[in-house]
C-alpha cells in the first residue's frame, strides 16, 4: 500500500465524516423545529450552524490528525527504510560511502518497484525483499494509526453536534488558521533559501577561504573531484565568473536592451495611435513569454555561428564559437520588454501637465520627451534598469547554452566567458558528493547571486516607489 | 507698440521673432527633421524587436516543421517463427492477450528485422536500429500474421531521413557536408525504386527520449511536464490564493505581516536557479525525496510560482469594491462567508488569469529543474509522481546539447510543441480576462 493511497484514503474518510456530520446537522434542523412546535420560520434560529458547517467540523477533526501522522511518516519513511534495509545487508557487502549507499538504495527501490529486472549489485536482491516487506509493514502501521486517530477525531466531533453547538465558528477559526499558514509559506521559502545557501556556503568556506573565493582570479573547480588526483585542491577564485556575469548581463545585454526598450516605450507612449499600440504591445510581451531555453537554443545555434563568422571576418582567427557577444545580445533582446514596460510606467507617471506645458510652449514632441519627460522620469527608468540588470544576471539558460565554461577574464566580446549561473548548473549536474568543495562552491555562488539580486531589487524598488510618491 | 512693451516690465526688450526669415525657417526645418528622426528611431526600435521575434520564430519553424514528418522504407517481412524463436502453434493456442504479448516481448524481432533488411542488398544499413519495434507492434496487433509475409513500412536512419528532407548540401565536398557518399547512393537508389515514403511522424508524438534521433519522441517529456505542473498547481494555487486572502482581508497590520509582504515581493524577483538550489538542499538532501521526480520538480516550481499567484490574487481581490463586503456583512454574513461567498467568486477571473500566467511561466522553466536532476535520460514515459521524468524545456535543452544532426530538427519541433502549449495557455488567460473582468 503506497503513501499516495493512504493520503487518498485519509481524504476519503474525511469526506465520509463530512456526509455523516451534514446528515446529522440536517436531522438537527428537522427535529428541533418540531420539538419547539413552531412554524418553519422559527426553525432557522433553532440550530446555530448550517448543516454544511456540521459536516465540515466532523471532516476537519477526522482529517487533521490523520494528515499530521501521514505527513510526518512520509518525511521520515525513506530514512527509516534505508536504515532497516542497510541493517539487513551482511556487513561485508554493505556499501561504505554515502554515494555508494545512494546508488545501492536506488537499485533496491528500482527492484522493489519492479522497474529493474537484473541489478548490477547482487546484494540488492535480498535487500529489495526486505525493503518491500518493511515498507508494507510500516505503511500499514502508519495507515492504521492514522485511521484510528481519524475515527477518534470524527466520533468526538460527532458527539458534540447539538443545536446550540457553534460549528460555523469552529470551522471559521480553522479556515483562518489555514489562510495564515498559507501566507507563512512565503516566509518559510525565504528562510529556506537563506538558511540552505548560508549553511552550505559555510561548509564551503571551511575548505576554501572567503578571501580567495571573492578576490581570486583563477577558477578551475573541475580538478577537485578526487583527493588523490594531481591538482586536487582546485582553484576557487570567482572573479572571472563575476566579471563574465557583469560583462554579459550588465554590459552587453544592457547595451542592447536599454536603447531598444527605451525607444520602444517612448514610441508606444508618445507617438503610437491606440490601435497601433494595441498590436505592438502584445508583440513585445510575446518576446517576454518565450521560454529562456528557446532563446538559449537560438543563441547557440543561430546567433553564435554568425558572431563567430563576423569575428573571423574581423581578423580573429581563433574566435570562439561560444562568445560573450552572442549570449549577451540574445539576453538583451529577452530583456527589452522588461525595460520597455518599466520605462512605460515611469513615463506615464509623469504628470500630464508637464508634458502639456512643454508642448504649449512650442516644443516638438521629441524635444518634450528629451528635455522634460525623460529627466522627470529618470529615477523610475533607472530603477527599472536596475531591476532588468538583476534579472539578466540571474538568467541561466541562455548563458548555459551559449556562453561556455571557460573562466576567462577578458574584455573581448568575441571571447568565451562564463557566468555565475552557468557554473552553478555545471557544478551541480551529474554525480554529486556533498562534501567536496566543488559541489559546495555552487551554493557559495548562489549566495552571492542571491545577495546581489536582493540588494539590487530592494534598492531599485525603493527608487521607483519614492519617485512615484513624488508625483502622486 | 513701444508703450505697450515698456508698460509690462519686461527685463529685456526685443524684437518679435520673424518666423518667416530664412534663418528661422531653417531652424524649424531642422527641429522638425529631428522630430521625424526621433520618431523613426522609436519605430525602428520596435521594428527591430519585432523582427527579432519573427526571425526567431521563423528559424524555429523552418528547422522544426520537418520534425513532425519522418521517412520510412518499405521492406517485405516474413514473420518467421524460427527466427523469432516463437512456437507458432503455441502462440495460436494462447487466447490470453497478455500472455501472448509477454511471449512477443521475449521474441527476437531485432533478428527478424536484420533478416528482412538484407533484401535491400547494399542498402540494408538505411533501416533504423529501432525499426524492429514497428514489426513487433504489427504482430501484436494481429498475431495471425505469424508465418505470413507482408510489406511493412519501417523508419529509416536519421541521416537518410534528413537526406530525404533535403537538409544536406549535396554540392559540398564529402568531408564538410556531414553525410557519406554511400548514404547518398543508398538514398538515391531507394528513392528511384519508390521504396521510400514521407509521412506524419507518429513516433515523435508518442514515444519518450532515445539515443537515436529518428526514435526520439516528445510524449514522455510532455507527460512529465503534465505531472510536474499538476503538483505545482495543487500546491501553489491553494497556498497562493490563501496567502493573498489572508494578507488582503484578515492580516493585522503588524511587523509579521510586513515581513510576509516583503518576502513575497522579494521572492518574485529571486532568480529561478536559486529555487533550484533550494529544492536540491531542502527537498532532496534534507527530506530525502527522490531525484528527477515530478513531485520534487513540481514543489520547486510551486515555490517559484507562488509569489506570482499571490500578487495577482491580491490585485484581483483589491479590485472588488468594498460595498460588496459591506452589503454582505450588513445582512449577517460572517467575515469568512463574505470572503468565500462574495469576494473570491467576483475576483476569480483575475485570480485564474494570474494563475495561468504563473503556470505558463513554470512550464517554460528549465534551470531549477536541471539542479534537481530532471535532466536524467529517461527512455520510458513517466509512471508516477516519484519516478524519474523529464519535462519539455529540459528535453529541449538535452536535445540541443546532442551532437547528432537529426536532433536539431527534433529540438526545434519540441520547441514548436512547447510554444504552442504556451500560446494556448496565454490565450485562455487573455480570454478569461477580457470575458469576465469587470470594471466597478
Amino acid at each position: 500500500m503506497s503513501l499516495t493511497i493512504l493520503f487518498l484514503a485519509a481524504f476519503g474518510l474525511a469526506l465520509v465524516g463530512f456526509q455523516i456530520g451534514r446528515a446529522r446537522g440536517r436531522t438537527l434542523v428537522a427535529t428541533s423545529g418540531i420539538a419547539a412546535g413552531t412554524a418553519a420560520r422559527a426553525r432557522i434560529g433553532a440550530v446555530h450552524s448550517r448543516p454544511n458547517y456540521h459536516g465540515s467540523f466532523v471532516a476537519l477533526l477526522a482529517l487533521a490528525p490523520a494528515l499530521v501522522v501521514l505527513l510526518g511518516w512520509s518525511f521520515i519513511s525513506e530514512g527509516v527504510l534505508t536504515d532497516s534495509v542497510l541493517a539487513s545487508v551482511p556487513a561485508a557487502e554493505r556499501p561504505e560511502t554515502s554515494l555508494d549507499r545512494t546508488s545501492f538504495m536506488n537499485e533496491v527501490r528500482g527492484l522493489a518497484a519492479g522497474e529493474i529486472d537484473e541489478p548490477f549489485d547482487l546484494a540488492t536482491i535480498p535487500a529489495s525483499r526486505v525493503y518491500a516487506a518493511t515498507q508494507t509493514n510500516y505503511n500499514m502501521l502508519a495507515g492504521a494509526v492514522a485511521a484510528t486517530l481519524a475515527a477518534l477525531g470524527g466520533f468526538w466531533a460527532y458527539s458534540r453536534l447539538t443545536p446550540q453547538f457553534r460549528a460555523r465558528n469552529r470551522v471559521e477559526v480553522a479556515v483562518r488558521w489555514g489562510l495564515m499558514l498559507a501566507s507563512l509559506v512565503a516566509i518559510l521559502t525565504t528562510l529556506g533559501i537563506v538558511l540552505s545557501l548560508i549553511f552550505e556556503s559555510l561548509r564551503f568556506f571551511q575548505m576554501v577561504s572567503p578571501i580567495e573565493f571573492l578576490f581570486g582570479t583563477r577558477w578551475s573547480p573541475q580538478t577537485a573531484i578526487r583527493a588523490d588526483q594531481v591538482g586536487s585542491s582546485g582553484a576557487f577564485g570567482a572573479v572571472p565568473l563575476f566579471w563574465g556575469t557583469i560583462f554579459i548581463g550588465a554590459i552587453i545585454a544592457m547595451l542592447v536592451a536599454i536603447p531598444l526598450g527605451l525607444m520602444s516605450a517612448i514610441y508606444l507612449t508618445q507617438y503610437a495611435k491606440p490601435s497601433v499600440r494595441k498590436v505592438l504591445k502584445p508583440i513585445l510581451e510575446l518576446l517576454a513569454g518565450v521560454p529562456t531555453v528557446v532563446y538559449g537554443f537560438f543563441a547557440a545555434l543561430t546567433v553564435a555561428p554568425r558572431v563567430r563568422d563576423f569575428a573571423v571576418w574581423l581578423g580573429m582567427s581563433d574566435a570562439s564559437s561560444e562568445s560573450a557577444l552572442a549570449a549577451g545580445v540574445v539576453m538583451g533582446v529577452m530583456i527589452i520588454p522588461f525595460v520597455s514596460s518599466m520605462a512605460d510606467d515611469a513615463l506615464n507617471a509623469v504628470p500630464g501637465s508637464m508634458r502639456d506645458g512643454s508642448l504649449a510652449m512650442g516644443a516638438t514632441p521629441s524635444e518634450t520627451v528629451k528635455r522634460v519627460l525623460l529627466p522627470a522620469a529618470l529615477p523610475g527608468i533607472v530603477g527599472g534598469i536596475l531591476l532588468a540588470v538583476s534579472r539578466a544576471i540571474g538568467e541561466t539558460m541562455i548563458v548555459v547554452m551559449a556562453a561556455g565554461l571557460a573562466a576567462n577574464l577578458t574584455i573581448n566580446p568575441f571571447d568565451s566567458v562564463t557566468t555565475v549561473t552557468t557554473q552553478i548548473v555545471a557544478l551541480l549536474t551529474g554525480d554529486q558528493e556533498f562534501d567536496s568543495p566543488k559541489t559546495l562552491s555552487a551554493f557559495a555562488l548562489g549566495l552571492v547571486l542571491f545577495g546581489i539580486t536582493l540588494v539590487l531589487n530592494i534598492y531599485a524598488l525603493a527608487v521607483v516607489k519614492k519617485y512615484r510618491e513624488a508625483y502622486d | 507698440m513701444a508703450t505697450l512693451a515698456s508698460s509690462t516690465a519686461m527685463p529685456v526688450e526685443r524684437e518679435p521673432t520673424d518666423w518667416s526669415s530664412t534663418r528661422m525657417q531653417r531652424r524649424i526645418a531642422r527641429r522638425y527633421a529631428a522630430e521625424r528622426n526621433f520618431r523613426f528611431l522609436g519605430l525602428a526600435a520596435l521594428g527591430l524587436a519585432a523582427s527579432f521575434l519573427v526571425f526567431l520564430l521563423f528559424t524555429i519553424v523552418r528547422d522544426g516543421w520537418t520534425g513532425f514528418l519522418n521517412t520510412e522504407v518499405r521492406v517485405a517481412v516474413t514473420y518467421e517463427p524460427a527466427i523469432l524463436g516463437l512456437d507458432a502453434g503455441r502462440i495460436a493456442a494462447t487466447a490470453d492477450p497478455a500472455a501472448r504479448r509477454a511471449a512477443f516481448r521475449q521474441a527476437d524481432f531485432a533478428g527478424l528485422m536484420l533478416a528482412a533488411s538484407e533484401q535491400l542488398g547494399d542498402f540494408d544499413s538505411v533501416v533504423s536500429e529501432g525499426a524492429w519495434l514497428a514489426l513487433r507492434d504489427r504482430l501484436e496487433a494481429d498475431p495471425a500474421l505469424l508465418g505470413q509475409t507482408e510489406q511493412v513500412w519501417v523508419p529509416v536512419r536519421s541521416t537518410i531521413d534528413l537526406l530525404n528532407k533535403g537538409k544536406f548540401d549535396l554540392e559540398a565536398p564529402e568531408i564538410s557536408r556531414g553525410v557519406s557518399d554511400r548514404d547518398i547512393r543508398a538514398w538515391q537508389a531507394l528513392e528511384a525504386q519508390g521504396k521510400l515514403r514521407t509521412g506524419f511522424n507518429g513516433i515523435f508524438l508518442s514515444t519518450a527520449d532515445s539515443t537515436v534521433p529518428e526514435l526520439a519522441g516528445i510524449w514522455g517529456a510532455a507527460l512529465g511536464s503534465l505531472l510536474t505542473l499538476l503538483v505545482t498547481i495543487a500546491v501553489s494555487f491553494p497556498v497562493g490564493v490563501g496567502a493573498a486572502i489572508w494578507l488582503e482581508e484578515f492580516a493585522p497590520r503588524n511587523r509579521w505581516t510586513d515581513i510576509i509582504e516583503v518576502s513575497i515581493n522579494n521572492l518574485a524577483a529571486v532568480p529561478s536557479i536559486i529555487f533550484g538550489l533550494l529544492g536540491l538542499a531542502v527537498f532532496l538532501n534534507v527530506f530525502g525525496m527522490p531525484r528527477s521526480a515530478p513531485l520534487v520538480g513540481g514543489l520547486t516550481l510551486a515555490l517559484m510560482t507562488l509569489p506570482v499567484i499571490v500578487i495577482s490574487t491580491r490585485v484581483a481581490i483589491k479590485s472588488v469594491p468594498p460595498s460588496i463586503r459591506d452589503a454582505a456583512l450588513g445582512i449577517g454574513a460572517s467575515p469568512i462567508q463574505v470572503v468565500f461567498q462574495h469576494v473570491v467568486p467576483l475576483a476569480l477571473p483575475g485570480i485564474l488569469t494570474g494563475t495561468i500566467i504563473g503556470i505558463a511561466r513554470a512550464l517554460g522553466e528549465t534551470a531549477p529543474l536541471l539542479l534537481i536532476g530532471m535532466r536524467a535520460f529517461v527512455v520510458d514515459t513517466p509512471q508516477g509522481f516519484t519516478q524519474p521524468a523529464t519535462v519539455l524545456p529540459v528535453q529541449v535543452f538535452l536535445w540541443s546539447d546532442d551532437v547528432a544532426r537529426g536532433f536539431i530538427e527534433k529540438t526545434s519541433a519540441a520547441i514548436m510543441v512547447l510554444m504552442m502549449i504556451l500560446i494556448a495557455m496565454n490565450s485562455v488567460a487573455i480570454y478569461l480576462r477580457n470575458k469576465f473582468e469587470r470594471r466597478w
